[in-house]
């Protein structure tokens, strides 16, 4: 069976829709069906939530709980709260955490927020991985009442020259062909690019020809799109085994180490 | 059995149709997708003057000139054109190798211009697809919502359409068309939200869900995963990957002595 290191899934309740996996035991049998042998995992309830503390040791538990061992908590981060540093003490010191997720547009901040750098120096001293999800959902579609827009990732650029080291994964941020933020990152070698939101026919063979195959990971934000949609992909991509092996699992494995 | 309802070549890379289309034809064979239908030219234009449509259709005609064995082309027209789209209906479909009609964003499909040209459709039975898109900030003028799909669905209970893009906000766009039963939902263009399809399954149900990719501007594989990923019964997906389309497009391939 092919294996695959899931780099975009999230746990518990999308708010706006029940989804078939948003109760984990389901979501892990889904994942373990399709060979996924690793996933990171976030949690819907970092994206509004405001006791955070509480929304990231649930995600622990439940990774714990009913994760076979194959779920790894990125617990979130919203700079906006007051005292938001103990969160990140805590995913570090008490929940051992290997990486974080941050939701920039749902949390109403802009990448050149002075505790966003604070933010990714924090990240760059723990090791930590740092996820940043530019959107979850199409913006056409979201509820009237919650609209927000793709998060400009732009400013990474120039943030990312103090942190050479720091890993950092954009997710949801290939929304059609669109390659804006692709554009702009694609000069940080440190920064990685999930698959889900890619899109266009061959969509992961001109994304490799954009930027090295090396920073491109599989991720099918499960279970808010169908999990399928991602392993179609490859197989659509024309890509040689060589190549979809270091999707798949490789430069996920790489990173986790680095 | 796999027929892709929704399918561009503005959006493919090649430098003429005849490349576009062969490009196309190469990626459908790795996905397992026997037919396809192709429809608007080389260059996207959303208000298209006769002059634009008509080329813009000669451009398909050209890309499905060595394809009609994996091809169908639906003429693109422009209903603030009456005539003159009434006028392409004949060129591209009763005298041409055409089956359907794409109408876009040009005008909103409630509208009374569209009367004739539905009617001459049904006559010639030939596909009607109608893009739709609810959007939550506000359709641009012109954009058609799945209610005004239901309205116009409503004044021809007996004429078959297909909804575009399901209506992207999609749940709402399959209750709006969830009473008017001669209209099909259109799986393609637009993310691969889960639970897009089991709705479809329960409130409309199988018959009336067809899948279609929206090539290039959307990938194969992500609009294929809408029904592979749905949990619904093996053979509802059946239905939805071919058979409805074909099931739709039977009388109109008849007419024209094409085999299917
Ligand atoms: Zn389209």
């Amino acid at each position: 069976m092919t294996h695959f290191i899931d780099t975009n899934v999230t746990l518990s309740r999308w708010p706006f829709r029940r989804l078939r996996g948003d109760d984990t035991v389901e979501l892990v049998k889904i994942l373990r069906h399709h060979g996924v042998t690793q996933a990171w995992a976030g949690t819907f309830d970092g994206v509004l939530h405001k006791d955070i503390a509480s929304a990231n040791e649930r995600l622990v538990h439940e990774c714990r709980q009913h994760g076979h061992g194959i779920l790894l908590p990125f617990g979130t981060v919203n700079i906006m709260l007051p005292a938001w540093e103990e969160d990140v003490r805590r995913c570090v010191e008490e929940h051992k955490m290997r990486g974080l997720r941050v939701f920039p547009n749902y949390h109403g901040y802009k990448l050149d927020h002075p505790d966003f750098a604070r933010l990714l120096a924090m990240c760059d001293e723990h090791r930590l991985i740092l996820q940043l999800a530019v959107s979850i959902e199409d913006e056409r579609t979201q509820h009237p009442l919650l609209q927000v827009t793709d998060v400009d990732a732009a400013p990474l650029a120039g943030l990312l020259k103090l942190h050479p080291r720091l890993r950092v994964v954009i997710l949801n941020s290939l929304r059609g062909t669109g390659t804006r933020n692709l554009n702009h990152l694609s000069a940080c070698k440190n920064v990685s690019f999930d698959i889900a939101t890619r899109e266009g026919v061959e969509g992961l063979k001109t994304l490799a020809e954009k930027i090295s195959v090396d920073r491109v990971l599989f991720g099918s934000h499960a279970p808010f799109f169908y999990f399928e949609s991602a392993v179609l992909k490859l197989r659509e991509s024309g890509l040689g085994e060589e190549q979809l092996a270091r999707i798949r699992t490789k430069n996920a494995e790489a990173l986790l180490l680095g | 059995m796999i027929w892709d309802l929704h399918c561009h070549i503005a959006t493919v890379p090649g430098r003429t149709p005849d490349e576009r289309m062969y490009y196309l034809v190469q990626i459908a064979d790795r996905m397992g997708i026997d037919r396809m239908c192709v429809y608007m030219g080389m260059k996207w234009s959303d208000d298209p003057t006769p002059a634009d449509f008509r080329n813009q259709n000669d451009e398909v005609l050209q890309a499905l000139s060595h394809w009609h064995h994996r091809a169908f082309g639906f003429a693109y027209i422009n209903p603030k054109y009456v005539k003159e789209s009434l006028d392409e209906i004949e060129r591209c479909i009763r005298d041409g190798p055409m089956v359907g009609i794409k109408l876009w964003v040009a005008e909103r499909c409630n509208s009374h211009d569209l009367d004739r040209i539905v009617e001459r459709c049904a006559e010639l039975k030939a596909v009607i697809f109608q893009h739709t898109w609810l959007v939550t900030s506000g359709n641009r003028a012109g954009s058609s919502t799945p209610q005004d799909m239901a309205e116009l669905a409503g004044r021809y209970p007996n004429v078959p359409m297909i909804l575009g893009h399901t209506g992207g906000d999609w749940e709402l766009g399959i209750c709006a068309i969830r009473a008017s039963k001669n209209v099909s939902v259109d799986l393609a263009g637009f993310d691969p939200t889960s639970g897009v399809t089991e709705m479809a399954y329960r409130e409309l149900g199988a018959e009336r869900i067809i899948y279609g990719s929206d090539a290039g501007g959307r990938s194969f594989a992500s609009q294929l995963a809408k029904v592979s990923g749905a949990e619904i019964p093996e053979s509802a997906k059946k239905l939805i990957l071919g058979p409805n389309l074909r099931r739709m497009m039977l009388p109109i391939l008849h007419a024209k002595g094409m085999q299917a």
